[in-house]
């Protein structure tokens, strides 16, 4: 396990810091929530074909960059520090995971250089309108036909579910449950039988769309009834990036509120200088750093120790959940008044934090799930 | 030098010379000339000159065929390197030779009953005598580990009380055995005696014994405070026990014993989140969905500050500078603590109200439970550890000065 980063990731994680510097200040960021799209499809080409960073951990002979989730990692946690909207989520960290993790070698050698090279994007479809995280609230119906599959059902908090242009769903086989049954299949985005609903959402700066299954047909990915460990996998590598997200927004708002506090004047002095204040300033680096540390020690087992990333990826999604929401609190907190008003950044952040706090299933369900991975 | 040359080197100078049956004495003497037994000293004083993960090659050879290494405790963590920084050359050659040795070992006489958190408002005076080559010494000093068995103590007095009080401060290296020094256990509220007080009665020291320059001791003290943060790393060296036969194991295994005799019950070891998993298994507990959530935020917590601590140590030995994370261990550990008390108590139930042998564990559980307050005090309170984050790792303005500019002399302090 590697506890500092190389000059390798140095180098990404600056290289990429310098282009969202340019490409996604918050007045940007402001724009684009207001879109329905919730992105700028040139910024999406320029990381693409400049960065390469759809395919970032994709291996090279799908078209991709062939690194690991180390810097899959770094990657999301710039993104997270600079609020991207983008459906870099979706596309990359859930996507094209799945597909990787379940699919056959003709079909990642079909599917993913396209979205490697950002020309494809594409989405997780899990979730249905119960709100469950896990597999067993998969309702969805995948019935076979005459040469394939038609699926019926709905599902919700789709991340970008309306722009994706290719889908991924987890669907189960009639009378099965729990982990049985369970399968990955895709599909376009405008298949007939496909209906899609964007949602309104608590973190504009995040598109949620609910989808309609009437009859859609879909392929299978990989063995059909067979793909609860591939999706479960998915959903840990997901939320140890989640976790990274979340740790690069805290940052940027941990840095915000310092800068705020050396400035701003009260009874005479910098209100930084108040104990009040630094104790909380200091208590939020706390909770970073150790939120930190987590998703990174969780990306880590992500491309080293298949074994312990259920667990620790738990682990790492309910710290970092925590952390970025108390801090996201604190922030609002010491910035006054000014901190709750639509002009001031932090709002954005604190929502981003309280949306990702449930995405993926929120701290008390990763704290069971942390338990039971750690045979309590 | 690459790690494999140093690799290569260690290898073959320990096949010459280890051997259990040297005495610790000599054997750590072959340390002392050949620079193997602290590689990141300078040449000329017992070191290599290494770079610190040169220096852990080194270590590492030592493991494998498990040579005994230089002894732990407060005189290689703190005393030596302070030395090393601001000593003369006399006192390097009179006081660090002993230091690696073990024959010298050394405790910490900083801290004084009316100055708490405000270490440099400390009022034991050192005067210097009629014929001006010693100082003449008294006042009391406190929360001084290991001062039942030091040679020296590393002192801070004041020199000087007409002057503001960082700037009236002298270090000294105050030999421990002679009249005038009175050491006494000092009871904790867990029933343990993990430190003692120090009386000092016209105690004397040379005046050639002082570290660094006459009213700079301050300075010094804040690189000897530098290295106490890292201690952590020289207390597990100390505590890993040698397990071979022989001369030299035998007399470690007694050194090690005296050494860590104070961390029994040192309040510091409050945190037990390694007893929490097995005891909730054990009492049934585990199947509580509301023990279950606290049990698992203490787990993260304890698991994260480990990675947080493994990151700061990479990032020393990568050299880099250090970052944040470095200085966040001892807030952790209060946390760690508070948390684990409050856990245990939910797993234990009524049973907490009983200690000793009717108590769960023989007593250990209530150990933990009233063992925690400390941990947030010792060593510098979380009041003041915060401070140090806000001020020096997220650069927040100081506060105010309201004492720093005056003479000591009239600055309102605590009555003796």
């Amino acid at each position: 396990m590697r506890w500092s980063p190389s000059e390798e990731q140095d180098e990404l994680r600056r290289t990429v810091r310098r282009f969202l510097e340019e490409t996604s200040p918050t007045t940007e960021v402001r724009r684009l929530m207001e879109t329905p799209e919730g992105y700028e499809p040139g910024v999406w080409k320029r990381l693409s074909q400049e960065l390469g960073l759809p395919g970032v951990h994709v291996p090279e002979q799908y078209g991709g960059q062939g690194l690991g989730f180390a810097e899959l990692a770094i990657v999301l946690e710039e993104m997270g520090r600079a609020l991207l909207c983008a459906p870099y989520f979706a596309s990359v960290a859930l996507a094209t995971n799945a597909i990787l993790n379940a699919g056959t070698e003709s079909q990642k050698a079909a599917l993913l250089p396209a979205l490697a090279s950002g020309e494809s994007i594409a989405t997780l479809a899990l979730t249905e309108p119960s709100g469950r995280w896990d597999l067993g609230g998969i309702e969805l119906q995948a019935q076979r036909v005459a040469d394939g599959f038609t699926l019926f059902g709905e599902k919700s908090f789709v991340p970008d579910g309306l722009t994706a242009d290719r889908i991924v769903v987890a669907a189960r086989r009639p009378k099965t449950d729990g982990r049985e049954g369970i399968g990955l299949f895709h599909l376009r985005g405008d298949t007939a039988g496909l209906e899609r609903r964007p949602l309104t959402t608590l973190d504009p700066t995040r598109k949620l769309a609910r989808l309609g299954f009437r009859g859609a047909r879909a392929e299978p990915l990989g063995e059909v009834g067979n793909a609860a460990a591939a999706l479960e996998k998915t959903l840990d590598q997901a939320a140890a990036l989640l976790a990274n997200e979340m740790a690069g927004g805290a940052q940027r708002l941990l840095e915000m509120t310092v800068e705020y506090a050396k400035t701003r004047v009260q009874f005479g002095r910098p209100i930084g200088s108040f104990q009040a204040i630094k104790h909380k300033c200091a208590d939020m680096l706390m909770s970073l750093e150790l939120a930190r540390s987590s998703a990174y020690y969780a990306a880590g087992c992500a491309d080293e120790s298949a074994k312990e990333l259920p667990a620790v990826a738990s682990l790492a999604k309910a710290q970092g959940s925590d952390a970025y929401l108390e801090i996201a609190a604190e922030a609002i907190q010491i910035h006054g008044g000014l901190g709750f008003t639509w002009e001031q950044d932090v709002h954005l952040y604190f929502k981003r934090a309280k949306a990702s706090e449930v995405f993926l299933g929120d701290p008390t369900y990763h704290r069971e799930l942390f338990a039971q991975r750690t045979g309590l | 030098m690459d790690a494999e040359s140093v690799r290569a080197e260690v290898r073959a100078w320990l096949e010459a010379n280890w051997s259990p049956e040297l005495s610790l004495v000599e054997w750590r003497n072959k340390l002392a000339d050949s620079g193997w037994g602290c590689p990141t000293w300078p040449v000329e004083w017992y070191g290599r000159g290494l770079s610190p993960s040169l220096a852990e090659v080194a270590n590492e050879e030592f493991e494998k065929i498990g040579a005994v290494g230089t002894p732990g405790g407060g005189g290689m963590g703190l005393a030596a390197p302070t030395i090393l920084e601001h000593g003369s050359d006399d006192l390097k050659r009179r006081l660090l030779r002993r230091i690696v040795t073990g024959e010298d070992t050394w405790c910490q006489l900083f801290s004084e009953p009316g100055s708490g958190s405000d270490l440099a408002g400390l009022t034991t005076r050192a005067e210097l005598s009629a014929d001006g080559d010693e100082y003449v010494v008294n006042g009391q000093k406190l929360w001084t580990t290991s001062a039942h068995h030091a040679k020296y103590g590393m002192l801070l007095a004041r020199t000087n009380w007409d002057v503001p009080k960082h700037r009236g401060i002298t270090y000294f290296a105050l030999e421990m055995h002679q009249p005038g020094v009175v050491v006494k256990p000092l009871k904790q509220m867990n029933g343990h005696a993990s430190f003692n007080e120090v009386f000092l009665n016209d105690a004397r020291v040379p005046a050639a014994n002082a570290i660094g320059d006459v009213g700079n001791g301050w300075t010094v003290a804040l690189a000897t405070l530098a290295h106490e943060r890292r201690s952590f790393d020289v207390l597990q060296r100390a505590a890993r026990s040698a397990r071979g036969q022989g001369r030299a194991y035998d007399e470690q295994r007694a050194e090690t014993t005296q050494i860590m005799a104070p961390y029994t019950w040192y309040p510091q070891r409050a945190g037990r989140a390694d007893l929490i998993v097995e005891r909730a298994q054990a009492t049934g507990k585990a199947r509580d969905p509301v023990v279950r959530q606290e049990i698992a935020k203490l787990l993260a917590l304890a698991r994260a500050t480990e990675w947080t601590a493994k990151r700061a140590r990479a990032a020393r030995m990568a050299g880099r500078p250090p970052g944040p994370e470095g200085s966040l261990g001892k807030l952790y550990a209060s946390e760690i603590a508070r948390a684990c008390s409050r856990v245990h108590t939910l797993i234990t139930g009524t049973d907490a109200l009983l200690s000793g042998a009717d108590g769960p564990l023989e007593g250990v559980i209530a150990e933990i439970l009233v063992s925690v307050p400390a941990v947030s005090i010792a060593g510098g309170t979380d009041e003041i550890q915060r401070n140090i984050v806000s001020e020096r790792v997220l650069g927040l303005p100081k506060d105010p000065d309201i004492d720093t500019k005056k003479p000591f002399r009239d600055v309102p302090r605590n009555k003796r």
